[in-house]
């Protein structure tokens, strides 16, 4: 994504980044409701999304803009909503609704302090687990976490071509660090950007079976009002759409819905590392602390000690053959994170070398600094 | 004149779908779906263009046995979505299925806001006083006094009248009828459907298994019965008192407005938009004025 001729160096905040990656990616409806911080994404999309003909709309709550962007994507149109802690809690009901019936959508949790009302001007990374395991029910997800500005354009297109490939929900988890950041970055122009829609039927409508399997495991996706009539339901679903209790039928989709997101396992997950080749030191980092973590290793490279960074972008599916080849790689791994280690707990259940792991928890609403985890590098 | 039963039969329900239905023998709610049917077939409605959407509950099983684009979402959000498919394709007709508990309890808040805002959405609210799938708990219309399996000492909260809430709440055409009248219902569904702008028809219907049973109400039939004797229409409800009222309700269209539609007026936002950004577009290729988001 480097700069080239003719392209120019924009000033843009993190949350003006998510709504650039979001058109850039196709979204054409938002709703969304008013939340501390996060509520300039719901503000320039108002602003935008009506200039390229899509819809944004303020809902009465976040529990109806989860439904509102559901139904939009359920008629074919690519759909995002926004929200922080609170907002988000009320989002998990629907989320389930749309991992259920494979609607692809995109969520954005810009992460405050918590729980409840919490630290809503403050940062946390307290939502990780529950951006995994918020919605009740075994279900399939797809986490992404950005920690800068640039990161918020890309991964939000991303997040938009992994929810359409792979008819699963993403949330891109942001925190009010990155949100409220302001950085100069080269945006590529559209025809660099690589768009994905997602596969609508090529059968007949009397031929159309919306839940069938394939060799994706992603059945085609036909639009509401498109000519291919058929049933949509948060219950248990045979390949028709209707109703099952069919203890076979109710195995075979269960077992699909997960095994879509694992088959993709190589295009989901995505980690970047930095100086790991030779490190004997490593933090593993996402979100804003990541950037911390950055400047960390290389004030630890000056001073001769082997330090990496391994940053994951995508957090669920946990990137496990990345986080462990750096375990068993590395003599010891720190694992800064702005909650009681919620990150952390994934990587242990991955320790299987036994490699000394470093926690380091920050949750007084400020960002962990560079120096905090410099010293955990030079003790370690 | 109506239909034979087997056009309807034959033209709208799925017959890919294994039936039985959920529903217990004698209940409204197939009344309801057979006034919907007949009102989408008399209003022509190309299949492909009618979406509906439900919540959950026994109303919420209605969209499974219907040959249209079906929406069986969660308990009280059916509004949400449709609010989403109607503004991503505003050209399908859009029409919600709910219950009682479905619309004004847990839905409650979407429902008077859906009202307020004005899509052009007609919503069917089949109110039978109870909770009938879960096992007849009380719900926002169970009347005061009356017996549920949450209220076995008699209720002790009042009632919603969910038409005169939804006429309060903003909505442009909002009317009233039972199970028993099921022509005049066929007739209202047709003028919610027809009407742009948010409309309401809710439907008195018989729970006679979890709320007739528990409160002496007598069976399907005497129930749907009851309804014959205690519904007013609009007009002479005006020209009675409040004693003559009592224990009665009002049945026929309780209000009817124009006012502007929210689905065109997105429209016009987009335009308006538009002609901005060009506006702004031009303005910078004409003075080279550089904004943020060059």
């Amino acid at each position: 994504m480097g700069a080239s001729e003719g392209q120019k160096k924009i000033l843009l905040q993190g949350n003006e980044a998510i709504v650039h990656g979001a058109l850039a990616a196709g979204c054409r409806f938002f709703a969304g409701y008013p939340i501390t911080p996060a509520s300039e994404i719901s503000e320039i999309l108002s602003v935008k999304l009506p200039q390229v003909g899509g819809t944004f709309i303020q809902m009465e709550d976040e529990i109806a803009s989860m439904g509102a962007i559901i139904g939009a994507s359920l008629a074919g149109v690519k759909s995002m909503t926004a929200t922080s802690g609170p907002g988000f809690s009320l989002i998990q009901e629907n989320l389930g609704y749309a991992c259920i019936t494979e609607v692809p959508c995109v969520i954005v949790n810009v992460m405050r302090g918590g729980p409840s009302t919490g630290l809503p001007t403050n940062v946390a990374q307290g939502d990780v687990l529950m951006a995994r395991w918020g919605t009740h029910g075994d279900h399939p997800i797809i986490v992404l976490s950005v920690s800068s500005v640039i990161e918020c354009f890309s991964v939000t297109i991303k997040a938009f071509n992994l929810s359409e490939q792979f008819r699963v929900p993403v949330i891109i988890l942001s925190d009010e660090v990155v949100a409220h950041t302001r950085e100069a970055v080269v945006l590529p122009s559209q025809n660099e950007i690589q768009v994905f829609d997602r596969i609508t039927p090529s059968v007949p409508p009397e031929w159309y079976k919306p839940y069938a399997d394939n060799n994706r495991g992603v059945p085609d996706m036909a639009a509401v009002g498109d000519g291919y009539r058929h049933h949509v339901t948060g219950l248990v679903h045979d390949e028709r759409g209707f109703p099952t209790q069919q203890p076979k039928e109710i195995e075979q989709f269960l077992n699909r819905l997960h095994n879509k997101v694992t088959k993709g396992f190589s295009e989901i997950v995505m980690t970047k590392s930095v100086e790991m080749e030779d490190a004997e030191i490593c933090v593993i980092a996402y979100g804003s602390v990541a950037r911390s973590a950055h400047r960390a290793i290389k004030d630890a490279r000056q001073q001769g000690i082997k330090a990496g960074l391994l940053q994951l972008v995508t957090l669920f599916p946990f990137p496990r053959k990345a986080v462990d080849s750096a375990l068993r790689q590395c003599k010891a791994v720190i694992i800064p994170e702005m909650n009681m280690g919620q990150i952390s707990r994934e990587i242990h259940r991955v320790n299987q070398a036994g490699t000394r792991i470093i926690k380091h928890n920050r949750i007084d609403g400020h960002l962990i600094t560079p120096d905090e985890i410099l010293k955990h590098i030079i003790n370690a | 004149m109506l239909e034979s039963a087997e056009i309807i039969r034959q033209e709208y329900l799925r017959h890919d779908k294994k039936f039985p239905h959920v529903w217990c023998p004698g209940c409204g709610n197939g009344i309801v779906m057979n006034a919907l049917l007949r009102a989408i077939h008399h209003l022509e409605l190309p299949k492909d263009n009618v979406v509906l959407a439900s919540g959950i509950g026994c109303s919420g099983r209605l969209p499974t046995y219907v040959d249209f684009n079906t929406i069986h979402t969660t308990h009280g959000r059916a509004l949400t979505f449709a609010t989403g498919v109607k503004l991503a394709k505003p050209q399908l007709s859009v029409i919600a299925v709910m219950g009682d508990g479905d619309a004004t309890a847990i839905g409650g808040n979407h429902f008077i806001h859906a009202a307020r805002r004005n899509l052009n959405i007609t919503a069917i609210i089949i109110n039978n006083n109870t909770y009938g799938m879960t096992g007849g708990q009380y719900s926002p219309t169970t009347p005061y006094g009356s017996k549920s399996t949450t209220s076995v000492y008699g209720h002790v909260e009042h009632a919603f009248n969910i038409a005169e809430l939804a006429v309060v709440a903003g909505a442009s055409f909002v009317a009233r009828g039972t199970v028993y009248h099921a022509n005049h219902l066929n007739t209202m569904i047709q003028q919610a459907i027809v009407k742009k702008g948010f409309s309401v028809v809710e439907v008195i219907s018989n729970c006679h298994v979890q709320h007739g049973r528990r409160n002496k109400l007598g069976n399907a039939v005497q129930m749907i019965n009851s309804f014959k004797e205690n519904a007013v229409p609009v007009a002479r409800a005006g020209r009675m008192t409040a004693a003559e009222l009592q224990g009665k309700f009002t049945i026929g269209v309780l209000c009817d407005v124009e006012k502007p539609v929210s689905t065109e007026e997105y429209d016009r936002l987009r335009q308006a938009a538009q002609t901005e950004a060009n506006r702004i577009t031009e303005e910078k290729a004409k003075n080279g004025v550089k904004r943020y988001e060059e």
